[in-house]
């Protein structure tokens, strides 16, 4: 009931393909039971290839968001290149472990590809930081145990950029339409080494 | 129980709040204006624990009016206002005793001429939206402005849409909320208006 990750609702997932990720999460927003937004997004750009999902409570999530925007931009200007997913990951991990025994309310997904090599990464953490490698899918959220469900069903290894949309999107969409707190409508990054497309999908309103 | 609504119409944003202020049981004040003018072009209206909301609105007054000062009368746009008070409260929120203040904030751009709302509750969730609520008059409300809201409203009809919400709210509310004050957020700065 007043438990902080599920008050606003809401999920993400990522999945690894053929030299490709991706990464989804839904629009809502909501406030226990009563939904207030449709266009709150969770999955935020750190670079060309790299993408960082953030659910849980909403104030941590955009205050997370803007703290790992200023750490990209102080990397940015020390290292003058962008940063890596693996980089990232160990950021997001270490920054999460400072706040031990006051930590934010979040499940933080770290999705990309190498800047050079073009070698596919995604992780997932616990709201301390511990690290979740995984080389095939990762979810996140109210909807995780959904997600699960759906990813291990649906999910096969090397698919390629097209097929990994269609099997993110329905791993999501279905998911979503099991929990009352997520849904309200989708969106989808598909990241391969020269091109990155954005697709919202339509959802079930309700 | 406070009602605090705010309407995102064409060219300015409407606040409501209702003018009862209550104790337990009983209404202490019929004339309370749960409202503040932060500046020129901003409203925060508040909800919330008794003593926090008045206490964090004239701090978060006083130190827009700060800035003001301070950066040779430039005015902060509503959103960055909306971050400011957003900031504050997810601050205060880790601290040993956080504001209880749900707010809500009409503001009027002036550089892109653009009507904005943002509903910030206490742990500092922030959204921009185009009608909002805090507390029950949000599950009376809500479904309301799903119905009969229309992005191009002019005043007139935002509130003709305020009125719908108060008669609902008179019928289905337990106590009496003595009814609403709405202010005008809009290019000529915040003016109160008679529903």
């Amino acid at each position: 009931m007043s438990d902080p990750s599920s008050i606003n609702g809401g999920c993400a997932v990522a999945m690894v393909g053929k030299d490709c990720i991706a990464i989804a999460c839904d629009l809502r927003l909501g406030n226990q039971s009563l939904s207030l937004a449709n266009n709150f997004e969770k999955v935020f750009p750190f670079g060309d290839k790299t993408f960082l999902g953030l659910t849980g409570l909403a104030s941590d999530v955009l205050t997370l968001k803007e703290d790992f925007r200023l750490k990209h931009n102080l990397y940015k200007l020390r290292e003058e290149r962008e940063i890596e997913p693996e980089t990232l990951a160990n950021l997001v991990s270490s920054s999460l472990y400072e706040r031990r025994f006051g930590p934010y309310f979040v499940g933080p997904i770290v999705a990309g590809l190498h800047s050079k090599t073009n070698k596919p990464f995604i992780c997932g953490f616990d709201l301390i930081g511990c690290i979740d490698f995984a080389k095939d899918f990762i979810v996140s959220g109210t909807a995780s145990d959904q997600l699960y469900g759906m990813c291990e069903s649906l999910y096969e290894p090397d698919l390629e950029p097209e097929d990994l949309f269609e099997t993110i999107s329905q791993a999501l969409l279905n998911a979503v339409d099991r929990d009352a707190l997520s849904g309200w409508g989708a969106v989808v990054y598909i990241v391969t080494k020269d091109k990155v497309v954005k697709r919202v999908l339509r959802t079930r309103q309700d | 129980m406070d009602i605090i609504l705010g309407v995102r119409l064409q060219d300015c944003t409407l606040v409501a709040t209702s003018k009862a202020a209550t104790r337990g049981i009983s209404v202490l004040k019929a004339n309370d204006d749960k409202t503040r003018i932060l500046n020129t072009h901003n409203l925060l209206a508040y909800t919330g624990e008794a003593g926090d909301t008045v206490q964090f609105a004239e701090y978060i007054q006083a130190n827009i009016q700060l800035y003001l000062m301070r950066e040779n009368d430039t005015e902060l746009s509503p959103k960055a206002t909306a971050l400011f008070v957003r900031n504050q409260l997810a601050t205060s929120l880790r601290s040993r005793k956080p504001y209880q203040v749900n707010v809500l904030i009409g503001g009027y751009d002036t550089k892109t001429d653009v009507p904005a709302l943002s509903w910030i509750d206490y742990l500092g969730t922030h959204v921009e939206l185009p009608y909002a609520a805090h507390g029950y008059a949000a599950f009376y409300c809500s479904s309301l402005f799903d119905r009969h809201y229309r992005k191009d409203m002019d005043l007139e009809a935002g509130l003709d849409l305020l009125r719908m919400c108060v008669k609902e709210l008179e019928m289905r509310m337990p106590i009496d909320f003595k009814g609403v004050y709405v202010k005008v957020v809009g290019k000529d700065g915040v003016r109160a208006i008679e529903l």
